[in-house]
């Protein structure tokens, strides 16, 4: 970049752009005329946060109920109330992160294959994958994240309140729950990226919030309910090995409520580092299938 | 008369048509539904493990009268009765139609609109029916360890399919009055969400409705003043063997009423709406 000397001058944009920075101000741009045009529509855009709060809540009630007739999903494995209730947080916002910036655009991308308006996506001198998971972003999904940060925020409160749980907070533990949140927003942003991209072959038209519903079924829970039974441990093995949703909630939920208390067991520390290793690899195998994809992209219509 | 029926008939039969195009994407659609009955199966597992172990909180293994078994059995059979009773898009279906003044048409043909629109419903759901029953014998076969109780009573089994033939009707004509709400305001979806909302709650389909709280709000006993219970609730304690034979019968009547109720609550906003209709749109 040509800074002149007295460094008031804009950038010139004819001067090689450094990527990096450029990518940034794209998103940020994307961002912000989303917000814009959220922000023309009040109401709605106030609606919408409601609905999208009132299923969280309504969910947040059946295990108000559940637990009026037990103490903890699963014998020993320490999911009593409140740490479910950090578990059902941590679900919460990392579905809100993903609603927010990348569903709608996924569900677009199937309809740019159809009509065949890709060609205009593929003929901008930007990456492609960029261009198509960030242009626009739901604002109003946020708000059930905001209500997950609550959610947590107060499930820890009660947990540190109780001397017996022995809760260890300190900034590592929630570094840590940041870390792999964002690791678990990443498994799930490359598994609806590669998801999406199937319809370039498929030319499917069904509805990707349809799968996103099944898939998120099975990361709302804690994973040890499917360790028993051939049935369960083969659900495990796969959403935690293949498709790795489970480690998504399960990992920083874990950090936080301490369900089997500290120091971790080491089976605890290998998921942990099994959910970084599986966040780098669906990330780059979901890349591969896009590209893949991609190359097998013939355009539609005229 | 004869006529008239096969008008009918002609409607029924493109409805069917229109349906029998997607079989295939259908079928498989049909058995990914029941993927989140495979995680509640696990969930309640887990749940039933921790009560039974505790012998001393004289819950006998069961949560408000329900086994393990049962509790399953009743998520399974709800996905029927849901199948019956819900209406994807009407509501917003019928809206749409008035919003853009579609709804001339009708005005102008001999052909009545509610009734056109069942005509095809039905259609739509007996190709469901005929579609969704081998992925849906497959799933029961595979359970039927679940449903402890076995086949129920005669009796029991002819109010079940009863109450599943007014659950269709009762969610048919509830959403028709709420898309015909549009004669009035412009906009019904958040009416539709709410709606949606509350029937995903209190009509049984969340939980069977013996586990809602009696306490602070008495939601237990309110739910027997809503119609919502029998689209889902009621017929799959019908069939489980919840209701003595008392109770089930006056159901079924209070079912029926309930239907009748949004028959001609449905007719009366029909010939409201149409007289202050102004036919926007081309």
């Amino acid at each position: 970049m040509s800074n002149s000397p007295n460094g008031t001058q804009p950038p010139n944009p004819l001067s090689p752009p450094t990527r990096g920075a450029n990518y940034l101000r794209v998103i940020a741009t994307f961002c912000r005329n989303s917000l814009i045009r959220d922000m023309s529509f009040r109401a709605d855009f106030i609606l919408q946060c409601i609905s999208s709060m009132s299923w969280a809540v309504m969910n947040f009630m059946l295990f108000k109920i559940i637990y009026r007739f037990t103490d903890s999903i699963g014998r020993d494995t320490g999911w009593g109330e409140y740490e479910f209730f950090v578990f059902l947080g941590t679900i919460w916002i990392i579905n809100s992160l993903i609603q927010t910036f990348f569903m709608q655009n996924f569900d677009e991308f199937s309809d740019l294959i159809r009509t065949g308006n890709l060609d205009f996506a593929l003929l901008k001198p930007i990456d492609t994958q960029i261009l198509i998971s960030f242009p626009r972003t739901n604002w109003s999904q946020l708000a059930n994240g905001a209500l997950g940060v609550a959610l947590v925020i107060y499930s820890v409160t009660k947990l540190l309140d109780e001397p017996e749980k022995h809760l260890q907070l300190s900034v590592f533990t929630v570094l840590g729950f940041i870390l792999f949140i964002l690791c678990g927003v990443a498994v799930m942003y490359s598994v609806m990226l590669a998801l999406a991209s199937t319809s370039i072959w498929l030319g499917r038209n069904q509805n990707l919030y349809d799968f996103w519903f099944y898939i998120t079924n099975f990361y709302r829970y804690p994973m040890e309910i499917y360790q028993r039974s051939g049935v369960g441990w083969a659900l495990w093995g796969t959403f935690t090995f293949v498709i790795p949703v489970l480690v998504v909630s399960n990992i920083p939920a874990r950090v936080l409520a301490q369900p089997l208390g500290t120091p971790w067991k080491w089976w605890e520390w290998s998921l942990a580092g099994f959910a970084i290793v599986a966040a780098v690899l669906s990330l780059l195998a979901s890349r591969w299938v896009f590209l893949m994809a991609l190359r097998s992209y013939r355009s539609a219509s005229s | 008369m004869l006529a008239k029926a096969l008008t009918w008939w002609t409607f029924f039969q493109i409805a069917l048509n229109e349906r029998l195009v997607y079989r295939g994407d259908f079928m498989l659609g049909t058995l990914m539904r029941f993927l989140p009955t495979l995680t509640q199966i696990f969930l309640w597992w887990a749940i039933y493990d921790v009560i039974s172990s505790r012998p001393d909180q004289n819950l006998d293994g069961e949560i408000a009268g329900y086994r393990y078994g049962d509790m399953v059995a009743y998520y399974l059979m709800v996905t029927i009765t849901r199948a019956f009773s819900s209406m994807p898009g009407l509501t917003s279906g019928v809206a749409k139609q008035i919003r853009s003044g579609e709804i001339k048409k009708f005005l102008i043909q001999p052909v009545d609109m509610i009734g056109c629109l069942l005509v095809q419903r039905v259609a739509h759901k007996l190709v469901y029916y005929l579609i969704a029953a081998l992925p849906f014998a497959l799933v029961f076969f595979l359970c039927r360890g679940f449903f402890l109780n076995g086949w129920p009573a005669p009796d029991a089994m002819l109010v079940f399919f009863l109450s599943l033939l007014l659950s269709f009707l009762l969610g048919f004509f509830i959403e028709i009055c709420l898309g015909l709400v549009s004669f009035w305001f412009l906009e019904v979806a958040s009416l539709g969400f709410i709606y949606m909302l509350l029937n995903f709650l209190l009509s049984g389909h969340m939980f069977p409705l013996e586990l809602l709280p009696d306490s602070p709000i008495n939601l237990r006993a309110a739910v027997d003043w809503l119609p919502l219970k029998y689209l889902a609730y009621f017929s799959t304690a019908v069939f489980l063997g919840k209701l003595s034979p008392e109770e089930m019968w006056r159901g079924l009547a209070i079912e029926a009423a309930w239907v009748v109720f949004f028959i001609v609550l449905a007719r009366w906003m029909w010939s409201r709406g149409i007289r202050r209709y102004s036919a926007f749109g081309g």
